[in-house]
Order: C-alpha cells, then structure tokens, then sequence
C-alpha cells in the first residue's frame, strides 16, 4: 500500500457526500431498436459512410468469396489465425496457387518485422456487430492475436448477420462482457482515419487503410 | 496590486486577437464541428434524455468514486494489470521514469493523452535520456515545433495545411514539399510505424476506467492508440482518479455522446478494451501493463459539493467548439493544459484563484458552455462561483488560493460604492454630479479608459432615475 494511495483515498472519503443515487432511466437506449432483418443494411449504411467495403455472401460461398476477392486483389498472401472458427473453415477448402495463407501461429516477436513489411492482409472473424451506428465487435485472443486486425494494411472481417445487435449498449449486454471481459475487446467501425490536417478526413493512418467486411447472410 | 505570478488572459488574448490567420484557422473549424454536432442530435427528446442519462452515471459515479476506485485496483490487479497511484504530477512523472528504467526502456511512443500533457512528461523523459514520441498525427505535428495542444481533442487545429505542408517538408527526413493531405498523412505514417515497431514501450491515456471489469477503454480513429498499447512489450497507462464508472454498462452511452458532442461522429473507428496483458497462450499484446492513477488537484475539487461537477468532464471539447471566446482567441491564449470553458474553470481550481483570476473574467457569461455539455457541467455557475472565491475568505471553502485575487484598487472602489449607498445624500451628490458633468469626463479618464479603449463612451442620462421618478409624482423616493 502506497503513501499516496493512503492520502487520496483517505481525502476522497472524507469528503465522500452520502445521499442517494441518481436513477438510470435507460430508455433513450432501448428505443432504438430494429428488426434482426433490418440490422445488416443499417449497419452496412452506417460503416460504408466511413469507407468500409462489403462483400455479400453466403454461409456455404463465404470462403469462395473472399478467396475471389484475394485474387482479385493480387494479394501475395493473407494473415489468418489458424486455430479460430472461421480460420479453419478458411484454411480447409484454400485453394493452392495465387493468394498465401500465411498463419499468424508464433509469438510477435519471431516475425514483427514481416509482420509490418510483409503482409498484405489480415483475416479475421467477429463475435457481433452492431446497427445502430455500424461497427465489428472482435475478441481477439490466443486463436486471433490482437494485431492481426491492426499492422496489415488491409483488414478482412467475417461477419454473421444473425449476430448484429441492435446497439453496442445491447451488444455488451447480450456479450456477456460486463461480467467477464477478454483481454482485449473492440469495435471497429472502419478503417484507420484521421482529420487532424485541417478537419480534412483522410484514411489509412496508423491502421488499416482498407476494411473489408465479408456479410455472411444467415438469416435465410 | 495582483496576486504573485498572475497570468493574465487579457494579455494573451489581446495578442491572439491580432492574428488573422490563427482567427481564420479557427473560426473555420468551430463552425464545422457544430454544425458535424448538431447533425448527430436530429431529436431534440433523445438528446435531452442522452444527456439526463450521461449526468446520472458520471454522478453516481463521483457519488461512488472511493469505492469504484478500490473496486477498479482490485479487479485490475487480478486482470494483471499493475496499479500506481500518485499525489502528484512529479510522482507520476517518477514513477514512469522509474518503470521504465526497471525495464531499460529508452523510447516510448505515445497514444494521446491530456493527462500526460498535464503532467509535462516529454520534456521530463527527454530530460531523463528516454524519448517520448507523440503518434496522435495533430499531436505528431505539434511535437515536432516543440508546441501544446491547442484543443484538447484536436491539438493541431490551430494550423493550416499549408503551415503543415512547410513544417512536414523541414522536419521529417526526405519529405518532398506536398500540400495534399493524404500525402501528409502517408508520410506520417511512414515515420510512425517504424517507431511503433521498434519502441521500447508505449503510453496511452485512459477515456473511462471500467470498475467491474478493471477495463481500461480507449476511444480513437487513428490506430495509434492501439498501436502505442499493443505492440511494445510495455504499456503504460495514465488516468485522472475521476475517469472511474461502475459498469461496461455505464460506458456504452457515454462513448455515445462523447464522440457526437466531440467529433459529430456517430462512433468512432475504433474503440479498445484493455482488460489484461498478453494471457497463457496470446501471441501478442504487451507482456505488462501498468496504470498510473493521478489526483493532481482532483480529490481537492472532489471536495466541494457544487465544484464537484467539473469531474463529470468526459473531455469531448464541446464547450470550446461552441464558446465565443475560444474561437476567438485560440487554446495557446489560456496559457493551460485544458483550454475553454472546461479548462477556465479546472485551471483555477487546480492552480490557484488568485494566479488565474484573470481567466477567470475572460468569458461573456453566454452559456452556451453548459448547454452543450454532455454530462450538464454547470460552467457559467461555477465560473461566478470561482470569482467569488477568488476575492473572498468564505470559511469552509477549499479553493486553492481562495481570497487571493482581491486587489486593493477594486476593494476601495468597493468600500467607496457601499458608502455612497448607504448615504441617500452622498448618493444624490454624486449622481447629480455624474449625470451633468459625466459627458465632460474625458474618454482616457482611469476606469474609464479600459471600457472606452475599443468601444464609444457611453452617455449617462441628463437626470438621475430618482429624478425622473419624483417628478412622475411617486413619493419618498
């Protein structure tokens, strides 16, 4: 225990107010609602504004879309996390030729300098999205590392339309996230953006300068 | 006579007010952001309700704070993440030194964070032999002509482009002179990556610490944050001990409104969860996190009922994009870390009274401060409350510097004023004497001059009101 801790806290209980609580009327969140049909297009109108491209596909073509999409591209090779969901339904029917996958299965630190020289993309799933506003919630973790969304300068996400929440207030909620947190959790709504130059928006500046979201349409 | 080490805001402000082009970068800026604002709030219902809502949680939270703090450490702790407190900008500044010297780190790239800024922490690490490189690009762009953050959300918005374009070309090695934004901006990014990949460890600030869960959550668009916290082995976190809520609940509408009151963005493109370093089987993430919880003032603040409001601050900058004065005059003018409404009543409180009783008086009162604040500060109220606190020894106050902004000039002209109202007949005498001979007064008269240095004199009334009144046949007047 610190000096300093002692002293603050001791500081901020004397002179802690007892009274009660404000109540939380959380109304203005629920009210904003849609239709599970509703959700992908609201979500896709509120990412696109923000430069995210889509790829509609389905649950049985998803991995034969993206692959076309690599080709497409000329990717020389595609960043994925071998042990994940959707990365092993990828890696199991890839077709050899043309776009690499190349799996993110070691520490960092044995390949940072590919990492940030040497990819082109970076595969990942999502746990959700969220209409309201558009965005991806990820989990990355041990299957998924944290930088496989972040370092390539193109991020590729899967997303299920079945798993779009309504608001991100009623994603954490559904989550479970308030309970028990994964190391590191996100939302990503686009790619890396600024508008530090003179409020003008420019894309691609730390992050990503692409993102591209597969929408796997499995409400049918 | 003034309080010792007074800074005073007119001057600075008078100063600003001459720059035209300073005037034009923000006018142009102040405007785009309220209008961006105001088109996220079509409803005027949802706003209110919104806000009502922010209000409650930020309170409760304050309401809270020793417990929510105890409760954060404690689920930190098992999370990993290793917690520091400190009184003080120099024991924080220290205790970074100090982690980052166990480690032998000798550079640290920086996601954005005021509370670093308020500590001066670059200046104090490159004094240390360690560099603290800026990544935000409107804090890299300000870092590299060694300037503050004129905006708390948008350090750089002082400049134009083509400043930009000069500064870019002189200072970052082979830049070609360019004044497309994107190819600035591609420049950056080249110069920053590279230090992301090759930093020792990287600093952020902390937008809303969840209790519950001990999450620290980052709000950004550039990736730098996530940059700066996720590739060095080492993050270091710096948060003010208000930034505290209960819940990840808690958190979902006040990123909401934070990035509207903000930005007019409806979410931003990224907004990060740290709860743990890299876990059993993680192939990134830093491998420690340490988080330094700073007072600096705060829990001084804390103490006092009304003042207490000015820890709701979700640091949207709001206030300032719609406050006449800033625009302006500019975030440099206040001399401060925070600039704006918010920071003309947080500078004060934290530095003195006395020694910022000038910033104190630099605002017209408008309100337009409090009514776009998204947590409901009362800004004017505490601002009149804070000059009162500043000339007067109110026992039972915690002011800093409370009573040490009167001055013996205005006390006279006010022992003279309660005299001649406490004399009907000395009253009569002068303002006789001021409405017949007041239009001979010359216009560079002392008092008289401050006003009449950038306005006409006024004209005082040929008769007093009592005269005028007596002679409508009211009595006793």
């Amino acid at each position: 225990m610190s000096d300093a801790r002692t002293a603050i806290l001791g500081r901020l209980r004397a002179s802690s107010q007892v009274g009660p609580l404000p109540d939380l009327d959380t109304a203005v969140l629920e009210r904003r609602h849609w239709p599970i049909s509703e959700r992908a297009e609201r979500l896709r109108k509120g990412m696109e504004a923000v430069h995210t491209e889509f790829l509609d596909a389905t649950p049985a073509d998803w991995p034969g879309v993206l692959r076309a999409f690599c080709d497409r591209e000329g990717f020389k090779n595609l960043l994925f996390g071998p042990t994940s969901e959707a990365g092993s339904i990828l890696a199991a029917d890839w077709p050899a030729g043309g776009t690499q996958l190349m799996p993110y299965d070691r520490p960092v630190e044995a390949f940072k300098d590919e990492l940030f020289t040497g990819v082109d993309a970076g595969f990942t799933g999502t746990v959700g999205g969220v209409a309201e506003t558009g965005g991806l919630l990820l989990m990355p973790g041990p299957a998924e590392p944290r930088l496989l969304s972040l370092v390539p300068p193109i991020h590729i996400a899967m997303l299920k339309a079945s798993t779009i929440h309504d608001t991100f207030w009623a994603a954490i909620k559904a989550l479970g996230w308030g309970r028990a947190l994964p190391p590191n959790a996100l939302m990503i709504s686009g790619p890396s953006k600024t508008a530090d130059i003179e409020q003008t928006l420019a894309y691609g500046v730390h992050g990503p300068k692409r993102l591209i979201v597969v929408l796997v349409n499995d409400l049918a | 006579m003034h309080a010792e080490n007074e800074i005073l805001f007119r001057d600075s402000a008078a100063k600003a007010l001459l720059d035209p082009q300073l005037r034009a970068n923000f006018r142009r800026a102040m405007d785009g952001l309220i209008t961006k604002r105001k088109a996220q709030f079509p409803d005027p219902r949802d706003l209110q309700d919104l806000r009502d809502l922010s209000t409650a949680i930020r309170s409760r939270s304050l309401l809270n704070l020793p417990s929510l703090l105890e409760q954060f450490e404690a689920q930190a702790t098992r999370n990993g993440i290793q917690v520091h407190w400190a009184e003080t900008c120099d024991q924080a500044n220290e205790l970074i030194l100090g982690i980052l010297r166990s480690k032998g780190a000798k550079t640290l790239v920086k996601g954005k964070s005021m509370v670093s800024e308020e500590m001066h922490l670059n200046d104090f690490l490159e004094k240390h032999g360690i560099e603290a490189l800026e990544s935000d690009l409107g804090e890299y762009i300000i870092q590299l002509d060694g300037e503050t953050p004129s905006h708390i959300i948008m350090p750089a918005i002082h400049k134009n482009k083509d400043q930009i374009a000069r500064q870019f070309s002189q200072k970052i090695k082979d830049a070609k002179y360019t004044e497309d934004v994107d190819e600035l901006t591609a420049m950056a990014r080249k110069v920053l990556r590279q230090k992301f990949l090759e930093a020792d460890a990287g600093l952020s600030g902390v937008n809303f610490a969840v209790a519950e869960t001990g999450t620290l959550c980052l709000v950004e668009n550039e990736g730098n944050g996530r940059m700066s916290t996720h590739v060095p082995p080492l993050h270091i976190a710096v948060m003010g001990l208000e930034k505290v809520v209960a819940t990840l609940e808690d958190v979902a509408p006040l990123y909401s409104i934070l990035t509207r009151s903000a930005t007019g963005q409806p979410v931003t493109t990224y907004f990060n969860l740290i709860t743990a370093p890299r876990g059993a089987g993680e192939k990134d993430g830093p491998q420690e996190i340490h988080l330094v919880i700073l007072d600096n003032g705060r829990s001084n603040i804390y103490a006092d009922p009304q003042l207490q409001a000015t820890l709701r601050c979700i640091r949207c900058g709001a206030c300032m994009n719609h406050c006449p004065v800033y625009t302006r005059v500019g975030g440099h003018a206040y001399e401060a870390v925070y600039p704006g409404p918010i920071g003309k009543i947080l500078t004060p409180q934290v530095e003195g009274v006395g020694v910022r009783h000038d910033l104190l008086h630099g605002s017209s009162l408008c309100g337009a401060c409090g009514e776009v604040c998204p947590v409901q500060i009362p800004i004017p109220e505490i601002l009149v409350r804070l000059r009162r606190e500043a000339t007067h020894q109110d026992p039972g106050s915690q002011v800093v510097g409370k009573g040490t902004g009167r001055t013996s000039s205005e006390d006279w002209a006010w022992r003279l004023w309660a005299m001649a109202n406490k004399r009907p007949g000395l009253y009569r005498i002068i303002t006789w004497f001021a409405t017949r001979f007041g239009k001979a007064l010359p216009a560079g008269a002392p008092l008289i001059k401050d006003w009449t240095r950038t306005r006409t004199k006024p004209v005082p009334a040929h008769r007093t009101l009592n005269e005028r009144v007596r002679a409508k046949g009211v009595p006793h007047v």
